[in-house]
């Protein structure tokens, strides 16, 4: 039995003619990666900036409110930045993979407007102050219905594309990619039953205990499907692409698929530790979430091994860098978590500002940094050119967003610790050592150096959207084959 | 049977296929097929013509 038709008579590394697939929606969706990463992030700065001077609350209250921007963070980062490279990506690497065109352009173009819309009416209704008040989720229920009809179509345009394959195996990426959409489409409906109340107003139909466990069963698992499966799908079709090499095993890909599907779900009550949650239901959640870090680890060291015997394309190759530091992230990250679900160790993590820390090792070097990886080998292909329009510009977005990340997440760590050995320090007749207030203000020179770290990334992104900008309004693609163009060089 | 007893059971059947998936991606006579289909993402040419046909070509 052959997995691959096609294979034996087909050169190994074939040329990246774009041939017949649909290219312009993988376009449009990696374009708006970088649009909506810029947007997002500068929100992030904006917001670091407030907790540094808390006078910039004001710029146009109450629009500006820290309370009303931070999900506009959030939402724009996750959803509208990592959202639109899932949509890139997944749609051009199940072409590639299947050796088809997508099902429908149509369709795939739909999911592209009705993105951008939800997007935008994300950008409008949260700062108004239109909020369901959940994490992640605090769309209002009109933009959760349309979120629902887009992402049905998504998976339509997704798996009807892999039911029309012309190879009989389905790649390991889009077992990913296929997994992520499936269960984002489980929990959105699920966490987002709602009864409105008014046009912009809603209430959801579950309550106490139960709501905040369905919270964050959804939250812990966008974490883990929309952030981490999907990223995944990319990590295992370009990093392979990017080193020239096959994945490390493809044997572990399998197990590791499986394995993450199959313990991810469950690790959701360790954000709900010493709360109302029944006792058993946070053990089980910290006990889940330790045994996470096998597969977690398992898929790491998969994508990193895929390198051996090209360690050296890192000296030269800045794409291949961000795709392999995403990995070294996603390990801190899948270490840290596990770590911090520990009961004891949340005790005093919990609620200080080494969960932001955290969150940004994974969000910042893990997902913002493989997309950034992809769309650097994205759009020289998309666009039938060798390379993009300055390869030097990729290394200096490269050391931006590396020095960036380590000033963040380092800051952060410092900042959370202070705060949860400050808040548990007791006098010895038993009163509290330091007021709310002493934690706050020995806060401020972290909060300092995280807005120099947030805005170090912000301006990598920003040399990545001259770039982008530059190599897309290029009159003239290079061809594949002319090497005539010197890396650095402008073409 | 009491809830208990079902969910017990339901976890050792998890745990069967779960061993079931590694035996499968394990076992030798699969090896020849995960190294080729390791390298799909490198045969992605262009597509040939007109064969956008819906069936699958499957030589098995």
């Amino acid at each position: 039995m052959s997995n691959v038709a096609t294979a034996g008579d087909q050169p190994v590394h074939d040329s990246e003619a774009t041939g017949q697939y649909y290219t312009g929606v993988v376009k449009a969706f990696a374009i708006m990666t970088v649009v909506w990463g810029v947007v997002g992030m500068a929100v992030g700065v904006l917001l670091a900036a407030q907790l540094v001077w808390p006078d910039l609350n004001n710029l146009l209250q109450p629009y500006t409110h820290f309370g009303r921007l931070r999900p506009l963070h959030t939402n724009a980062v996750i959803f509208a930045f990592g959202g639109c490279a899932l949509f890139a990506t997944s749609y051009h690497v199940v072409q590639r993979t299947c050796r088809t065109r997508l099902i429908s352009n149509g369709a795939a173009w739909f999911t592209f407007w009705g993105w951008q819309l939800v997007i935008l009416a994300a950008a409008i209704t949260l700062p108004m102050g239109f909020t369901s008040s959940k994490e992640y989720a605090e769309l209002e229920w009109p933009i959760d219905i349309a979120i629902t009809i887009v992402w049905l179509v998504y998976a339509y345009v997704f798996f009807g594309t892999i039911m029309k394959r012309t190879i009989k195996h389905i790649y390991v990426a889009n077992w990913f990619y296929g997994g992520f959409i499936l269960t984002v489409a489980m929990l959105h409906v699920v966490n987002s039953m709602e009864v409105p109340v008014s046009m912009w107003k809603s209430y959801s139909v579950y309550s106490g205990a139960i709501d905040a466990m369905i919270q964050w069963w959804y939250g812990h698992n966008a974490v883990g499907f929309f952030l981490t499966a999907g990223f995944l799908g990319m990590m295992y079709y370009f990093v392979p692409k990017q080193a020239e090499r096959p994945v490390y095993s493809y044997r572990l890909s399998i197990v590791h698929f499986w394995a993450l599907i199959a313990l991810y779900i469950w690790a959701g009550p360790h954000h709900l530790h010493y709360t109302a949650l029944p006792d058993w239901t946070q053990t089980l959640g910290m006990v889940m979430s330790l045994v996470l870090w096998a597969p977690s680890w398992g898929g790491m060291i998969n994508g990193i091994m895929t390198l051996s015997g090209a360690w050296t394309k890192l000296r030269t190759d800045p794409t291949l860098r961000f795709l392999v530091v995403s990995l070294s992230f996603y390990a801190m990250a899948t270490f840290e978590g596990p770590m911090m679900a520990i009961k004891s160790v949340n005790a005093m993590s919990h609620y200080t500002d080494w969960t932001i820390g955290h969150v940004h090792s994974g969000a910042l070097g893990w997902v913002a940094m493989i997309s950034i990886g992809a769309v650097y080998h994205l759009i020289p292909v998309l666009t039938q050119r060798k390379e993009m329009w300055s390869v030097q510009l990729i290394h200096a977005h490269f050391w931006l967003a590396t020095i960036g990340t380590v000033l963040y997440i380092a800051s952060m760590w410092v900042n959370g610790l202070m705060q949860g050995l400050m808040w548990r320090a007791f006098n010895d007749d038993g009163t509290l050592t330091y007021r709310f207030v002493d934690s706050v203000e020995a806060s401020y020179p972290g909060y300092f150096v995280r807005l120099l770290g947030g805005a170090m990334f912000l301006a990598g992104m920003l040399l990545m959207l001259y770039n982008l900008y530059r190599t897309v309004s290029d009159k003239e693609p290079e061809q594949s084959s002319d090497a005539a163009a010197a890396p650095g060089q402008p073409a | 049977m009491d809830q208990g007893t079902l969910q017990g059971i339901g976890t050792i059947l998890a745990m069967l296929a779960f061993g079931g998936v590694i035996w499968w991606a394990l076992s030798p006579h699969k090896k020849k097929d995960f190294e080729e289909a390791a390298q799909l993402p490198f045969e992605e040419g262009e597509l040939d013509g007109d064969s956008q046909s819906d069936e699958k070509r499957q030589d098995l």
